[in-house]
């Protein structure tokens, strides 16, 4: 394996209110590759991100990011890293041009390498027009732009993004998928990168673990997840409303069967041989006198790992997260 | 090293806030304008007192106490922009750069200088307007200039750390209320202290506004300065500020801890 830029080991953290945020966790990130920690509200993902960036400290374990000890070497890291927390670090009340000049004199640049580095910048975030504007009128994908672009002033070896995208529109977060995409096969820079969005993750992230309460429940490659999934999803939509029990006795004939789930009106089941299992899901059912409006078989997304891992939908994640928005 | 650069850039931001709302100076120059035109007026006759220092007018009197209250105040509030600017995650984006912590609040602390700095001139220049004489000159001036600087230094420190600790408005505001007006009013700021109460006379001598204010009055009013009051005064008001410095740092560690 080649060089690890970020090396995380039994990482725990206890807040003073007694909340446990990490409880244990470990894992690497290769150099110049895009790593994903996607887990639902509350997971932790935030909090591992500002101890691997020296904010926080934590309770207990290790942390290194560039072969540097995180906590022993705080200064060192600093200068190591880019660092886009979850909601925008602007000021607000300065242009995008001061933003990114204060943070680049906080990094030791200056003179016309800076002023170079700041105009390059503002063009390939697409700001080049709004340089001068005040931060205050900018939209929301604007402002985010700009605080990624802040955090790479300084050409960070190590960028953290910690949802970069939640509270976009889905144009503007397609957009922003490929910025990362190509800063990450351009720059060769290490990227570790949040989200509740598993397309995100699977579209981003050439290795990604799923956190949930302060622990890894999975990692590896999105194919290796869903592969260990092993066999298809399916879903049979129901004429009328039914009891778990109902379906669960109905089925329990069929082969090759498992993870029975009923969710209102949809009936979730994973078969090692999806096509094959529908004829006979089919009788029982009409067996039972259960009717059935559609039936669907797919492959396993990182939907289905997530349900599995994280012992929740993300549909139940995204519900949280929207509650939270409106509050 | 580049503490000093660093404390400049942060100032830079400030300044340049400053600018680019330049009326916020009018705004927090209502006061002291109530103050020498309302208090100087309504209070005139104060100065016929007996044991009133000779030859000063009311006016000419609260002038030094209208500089330093107003540094006092403006630095008691810098609290207010700390904690915006935790709420908005800017500390934190700082706190994860090289930069070095105390150019977190002291590029504040400059930038607010600079503010009791025009402000003190403008008092000044309106209270010469209105027919008080500055016999230190220009040395009292600046003297006096420094000395607002030096309460704003430690105010301002003061409530940087208490918004690092707390982090919520209301909260600073009611402390701030809590400590504003008392260290006002236990000072020498309208009326000599000999013809105050005794008790009043007596916390007074351990009020940083105090000391700021008999110091800054005598290098600007007195004829012949009393250097011994201005040095002490300066003195306690250095240890005080730095008193404030070492316990906004410990703020910013205990910030550290709960994020
Ligand atoms: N500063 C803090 N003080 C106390 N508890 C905290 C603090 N920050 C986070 N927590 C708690 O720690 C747990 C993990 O929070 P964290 O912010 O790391 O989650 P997250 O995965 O980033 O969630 P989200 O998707 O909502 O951003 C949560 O229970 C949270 O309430
Ligand atoms: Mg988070």
């Amino acid at each position: 394996m080649a060089e690890a830029a970020i090396e995380v080991k039994d990482l725990s953290k206890t807040y003073g209110d007694g909340v446990k945020a990490l409880d244990g966790i470990n894992f690497e990130v290769e150099a110049g590759t895009v790593f994903g920690l996607l887990g639902p509200n509350g997971a932790g993902k935030s909090t591992t991100v500002k101890i691997l960036t020296t904010l926080s400290h934590p309770t207990s374990g290790s942390a290194s990011v560039m072969g540097l000890d995180v906590l022993g070497r705080a200064a060192e890291v600093r200068k190591q890293i880019g660092v886009v927390a979850q909601s925008s670090t602007a000021d607000r009340e300065a242009t995008a041009r001061e933003n990114l000049r204060l943070q680049g004199q906080l990094y030791g640049m200056k003179g016309s390498d800076l002023e170079q580095r700041i105009d390059s910048l503002l063009g390939s975030f697409n700001l080049a027009g709004d340089g001068d504007r005040i931060v205050r009128g900018f939209s929301g994908g604007m402002e985010r732009r700009l605080t990624i672009a802040m955090a790479l002033v300084h050409r960070p070896k190590v960028l953290f993004l910690d949802e970069p995208t939640t509270g976009l529109d889905p144009e503007v977060r397609a957009e922003m998928w490929e910025e990362i995409s190509t800063l990450a096969a351009q720059e060769g820079m290490t990227i570790l990168l949040t989200t509740h969005y598993l397309e995100e993750a699977d579209m981003l992230a050439q290795n990604l673990a799923i956190v949930d309460q302060g622990r890894i429940v999975a990692e590896g490659t999105p194919d290796d997840l869903k592969k260990a999934l092993k066999g298809d999803a399916i879903q049979v939509g129901l004429g009328e409303s039914r009891q778990q029990p109902e379906v669960e006795s109905a089925l329990a004939g069929v082969d090759g069967l498992s993870e029975v789930l009923l969710n209102a009106r949809t009936l979730h089941a994973r078969a090692a041989d999806g096509a094959r299992s529908v004829p006979s899901i089919l009788t029982s059912l009409e067996a039972a006198g259960i009717s059935v409006d559609s039936v669907t078989v797919s492959r396993p997304s990182l939907d289905d790992v997530y349900l599995k891992y994280a012992g929740r939908t993300i549909e139940q994640a995204e519900k949280n997260e929207n509650e939270e928005v409106a509050a | 090293m580049n503490v000093f650069a660093d404390t400049w850039h942060m100032a830079q931001r400030h300044i340049r806030a400053l600018i680019r709302q330049p009326w916020w100076i009018a705004v927090t120059l209502v006061q002291p304008i109530i103050w020498l035109v309302l208090f100087g007026g309504l209070f005139k006759n104060m100065a016929e007192l007996p044991g009133w220092p000779e030859g000063l007018s009311f006016r000419e009197f609260i002038i030094p106490g209208v500089i330093v209250m107003t540094a006092f105040f403006s630095a008691g509030w810098g609290g207010m922009g700390m904690i915006d600017d935790i709420k908005r995650g800017i500390i934190d984006r700082f706190l994860v750069s090289p930069a070095s912590r105390s150019s977190i609040i002291n590029g504040r602390l400059l930038s607010g200088f600079l503010t009791i700095a025009i402000q003190a001139l403008i008092v000044l220049v309106l209270g010469w307007l209105m027919g008080a004489h500055y016999p230190g000159g220009a040395l009292g001036m600046v003297l006096l200039i420094v000395i607002a600087g030096i309460v704003g230094f430690g105010f301002g420190a003061f409530s940087n750390g208490l918004a690092l600790i707390i982090r919520k408005e209301e909260s600073l505001i009611a402390m701030m209320q809590f400590l504003l007006l008392p260290l006002t009013f236990l000072a020498a700021a309208f009326i000599p202290l000999t013809l105050a109460p005794d008790w009043i006379a007596n916390v007074a001598k351990f009020n940083p506004v105090n000391w700021a204010i008999e110091a800054g009055r005598s290098a600007l009013i007195d004829s012949s300065p009393d250097w011994n009051l201005i040095l002490t005064r300066t003195g306690l008001l250095l240890v005080f500020g730095a008193l404030m410095a070492a316990f906004a740092t410990r703020a910013f560690r205990s910030y550290q801890r709960t994020v």
